[in-house]
This record gives C-alpha cells, structure tokens and sequence, in this order.
C-alpha cells in the first residue's frame, strides 16, 4: 500500500520529481495528481526537472547567448605562482619556467611571463591556454596602438583595467579564463604600478603582490622585507629569498626561475633561467620523527 | 595591421573610411587564421569592398583612391592602388592625386627594380615637390615606407632622412628654376 502523504503516483523504476505547490490554496506541499489538472498538463510528457528557461526558450537561466552553454573549466596546463615587486627603480616579476599537466611536471620551459608593451609585463599562473588567449587580446590592443600611430601605447594601468574587465565578464558567463594574473609597469607620471587580475575579476594593486601559492609563502616576507626604495640587487635578494621559500614548499613548481623587470628608462627585459640555492639537508627535514617517537 | 599601410586621396573621411575597412579585414583574418593577411587576399578585399558601393543605388562611390603598400611571405613587397570603381592593380609604380599625370611620367622614368628604399625615398620627395602645382602654398611633405630598414613593419620614414630627401627636393626646385630663369 502505498504512503497516503505521497500521493503521486510512482511508476516502478521511473523517479519523477516530488512536485511541490507554491498555490496560497493549498499551500506548500505535495500537489497530488487529480487534484490541479492543470498542474498535472505541466508534467504530462515530464522527463525530468523543469529547467527554468529563458525567454528564448531555451538555454539556462540569465545566459547571454541562446544555446550551447560553455560549462566551468578544468585547467589543464597550469603554472604555479608569479611574485612582483615594486622598488626604486622600477618593478619586477619573478616565477618559474614549469607547466604542469595535473601534478605532473611537464613543460619546463614555459615563459610564465610577457613583455605587452615598452612599458609593461605580464605574469600568469593557472591555465596556459586561456593566458595565450589573453596575450591575443593584448596584441590586439596594441596593433590598434600602432596603427593610429600617434607614440602613445596603453599604461599598465589601462591594461590592468582592461584585463578586470575581461575576467570579470568572463566568470558572469560561469566561463572564467583560469587565469591570475600578475601586471606590471611604470606610468607615464614616473610611478611603478603593480596590480593583480584573478579568474573571477577580484583585483588589486599594492606594493608587492603574489598571485597563486606565492600568497602564502612569499608575501609574509614582503611584508617583512619589502620597502618601496630598496635598491635592485635588494630587491632581487629578496625576490630570490622569496622564490626559494615558495619552491621547497610548493609542491608543484621547479627550481628554474626567470625574472623580468620594468626599469625607468629603459626597455622591458625578461631574464635569463636561473636556479635558486636549496637546502634539502634540515634535521627535522631528515629525521622528522626524532622528536615525535610513533610516527613515521 | 603592422605590415600593411595605406595613403589616400580625394575626400579625407571617404579615405578613413576605406582604412577603418583594411584594419577590419587585417584583424579579422588574423583572428580566424592566426596569421597575417597576405597581400592579393588584403587588396581583394577592399576591391570587392569599394566595388560594393557602386552597386546600389541608395550608397555613393567611394570619393577617395588609396596607395596600399604590403608586405608578406609570398610576393615580398606589393603596391597596390585602389579607385573608387572598385579597381584594384598592383604597380611597381603608381600615383594617385592631382598631380598625378606628372607623377607618372616622373616615376616611368625611374629604374624601379634597382633603386634601394633610401634612394627611392628621395626620388619621391623630389616628385611631389616637383609636381606640387601651387608653389607658393606651404605644404608639408609625409613619407611612410615598408622595407627592409623598417623591419618589414609600415612606418613613418625616420626624420632624419625625411628632411634629408626634402632639402635635396628643395634644392633640387630651386636649381630647376634657375635653370628656367
């Protein structure tokens, strides 16, 4: 005998959704069959949930274009962190050459960063196709730069703008460029200007910044550290200290870094490889259960 | 695009118009093909384009003709000129303007194949101040190449040989009114 509460009736091995009532009269509820026949013509030929559908008559709710919707992504070819900073005379970028497949290390010579303009870098982390996309973008812009010819190019900050924008349109589509990105330049009035874009339009600007992992393990020693006149080989001290903390804490990067830097006066450069000093020789790195008798 | 430029004539805005269409074409083939428009495909395309508006009655030709200058991988540097007909030939040499019967017979008489960019750049100062017909008006002299110096990209011709090629043109001017005289 089937429960009298829910009236429906079931056909065996055929789920059909519980149908509730938002009617004042009856209030909420089970809506029982027979009772509301018009109710009942709704889900005559029902298959499934009712999708809420736009005015166009198909497509999910508060979708820009009708039809095919481009579901969330899964990245694929990732790259880990970017740490900026700015100092006296200019600003600089550093992250690793890796690109992961999943967890594994599989491109190891990505250049995680690009020259846009004479006046700006850019630094990603997270997926490598979207990033290439962003590059068109930005190649765009400045092939209209170069067509007006009239010498003046974007500033940093215009692309950091720009670039909000994009992300930010992006995830209200549920089809965020997975990306963060790290922007750095100087501006005309003879200020350096770092900023960072993430997949879902967050943005800011700050001193020193990180984008990925970097948050975690480079920023508590910008914040220690970092002053805005430091002098480059400080700065670049200090980048190095950092990227050596993000890389034997991070599982997913590799000790091959590059560095590029905005300096006043001079052209955009990214640096050569290189690979920072690690220690792998800790006591409690080697010997962790010492002190901790049962563990392993 | 950056390997593609053009110069116009006749009705300024007609002339934007026609360029605001190259940059479309260039940055839509770059966007689909994830390439460079090559040169015949750019100027088919503004033909057809120009040709468009000789067709219908309700839009009016094009009052403007432009010079196009292209480089690309297969046929190396082209010139291209486009008129309002919708005609569209690629020249060694060509001129478009008022002077331009003048011009012609001027720039006939150059051995084009073995002249270098810099020494062409000269030649043309040389042309359009010769064939420029008001001789008392002022008027101020823009070159833009695409060659080798320029790195295969169109740009304006460094200052330094542009007022090199118009004093040689001014000069060369003013010997030829001596000699009138």
């Amino acid at each position: 005998r089937r429960d009298v509460h829910n009236a429906t009736r079931v056909p065996f091995g055929v789920m059909i959704p519980v149908r509730v009532s938002h009617n004042q009269s009856i209030g909420p509820g089970v809506v029982p069959a027979g009772v509301d026949p018009a109710y009942d013509a709704q889900y005559a030929n029902h298959k499934g949930p009712v999708a809420h559908v736009g005015a166009n008559g198909f497509g999910r709710p508060f979708s820009v274009a009708p039809g095919p919707i481009t579901h969330t992504q899964t990245p694929y070819v990732t790259g880990t962190t970017v740490l900026g900073m700015k100092y006296k005379d200019g600003v600089m970028i550093a992250c690793d050459t890796l690109g992961s497949y999943g967890s594994t290390k599989r491109y190891k010579n990505l250049q995680r960063m690009r020259v846009v303009n004479a006046k700006t870098i850019i630094g990603f982390t997270g997926e490598l196709s979207d990033f290439d996309y962003i590059m068109t973008l930005l190649d765009e812009l400045n092939t209209n730069d170069y067509c007006e010819d009239d010498g003046k190019e974007l500033s940093p900050k215009e692309i950091y703008s720009y670039l909000c924008r994009v992300m930010y349109n992006r995830r209200n589509k549920f089809d965020p460029l997975w990306n963060s990105l790290v922007v750095a330049g100087l501006m005309k009035d003879g200020t350096q200007f770092l900023g960072t874009v993430g997949m879902i339009g967050q943005h800011y600007t700050d001193s020193h910044l990180a984008a990925g992992f970097g948050n975690h393990m480079a920023r508590p020693l910008f914040r220690e550290k970092h002053t805005d006149d430091m002098s480059e080989p400080e700065a670049r001290a200090l980048m190095e200290d950092a990227l050596r903390a993000c890389v034997m804490r991070d599982k997913s990067m590799m000790n091959k870094f590059q560095i590029a830097k905005v300096e006043f006066g001079k052209a955009p450069t990214v640096s050569e490889p290189f690979a920072v000093a690690t220690s792998w020789d800790y006591e409690k790195f080697k010997n962790p259960s010492e002190f901790a008798p049962g563990t392993w | 695009d950056r390997h593609a430029g053009m110069a116009g004539t006749g009705l300024a805005p007609d002339a934007r118009q026609i360029v605001s269409r190259a940059r479309s074409e260039c940055a839509q083939y770059l966007s689909f093909y994830g390439d460079r428009i090559p040169a015949q495909i750019l100027a088919d395309r503004m033909a057809h384009y120009m040709h468009l508006f000789t067709l219908y009655w309700s839009v009016r030709p094009f009052g403007a003709s432009s010079l196009m200058a292209v480089k690309d991988e297969h046929d190396g540097y082209a010139l291209y000129l486009l008129e309002p007909s919708g005609e569209c030939q690629r020249y060694h040499g060509a001129a478009i303007g008022k002077g331009r019967q003048a011009a012609k017979n001027e720039i006939e008489k150059l051995d084009l194949g073995n002249l270098s960019a810099a020494e062409a750049v000269r030649h043309v100062a040389r042309i359009v101040y010769a064939t420029h017909d008001e001789k008392d008006k002022e008027f101020e002299c823009e070159l833009s190449w695409i060659c080798d110096a320029s790195g295969g990209e169109f740009k304006r011709v460094p200052k330094h040989v542009v007022d090199e090629a118009v004093e040689a043109a001014k000069a060369a001017l003013e010997s030829d009114d001596e000699m009138d005289a």
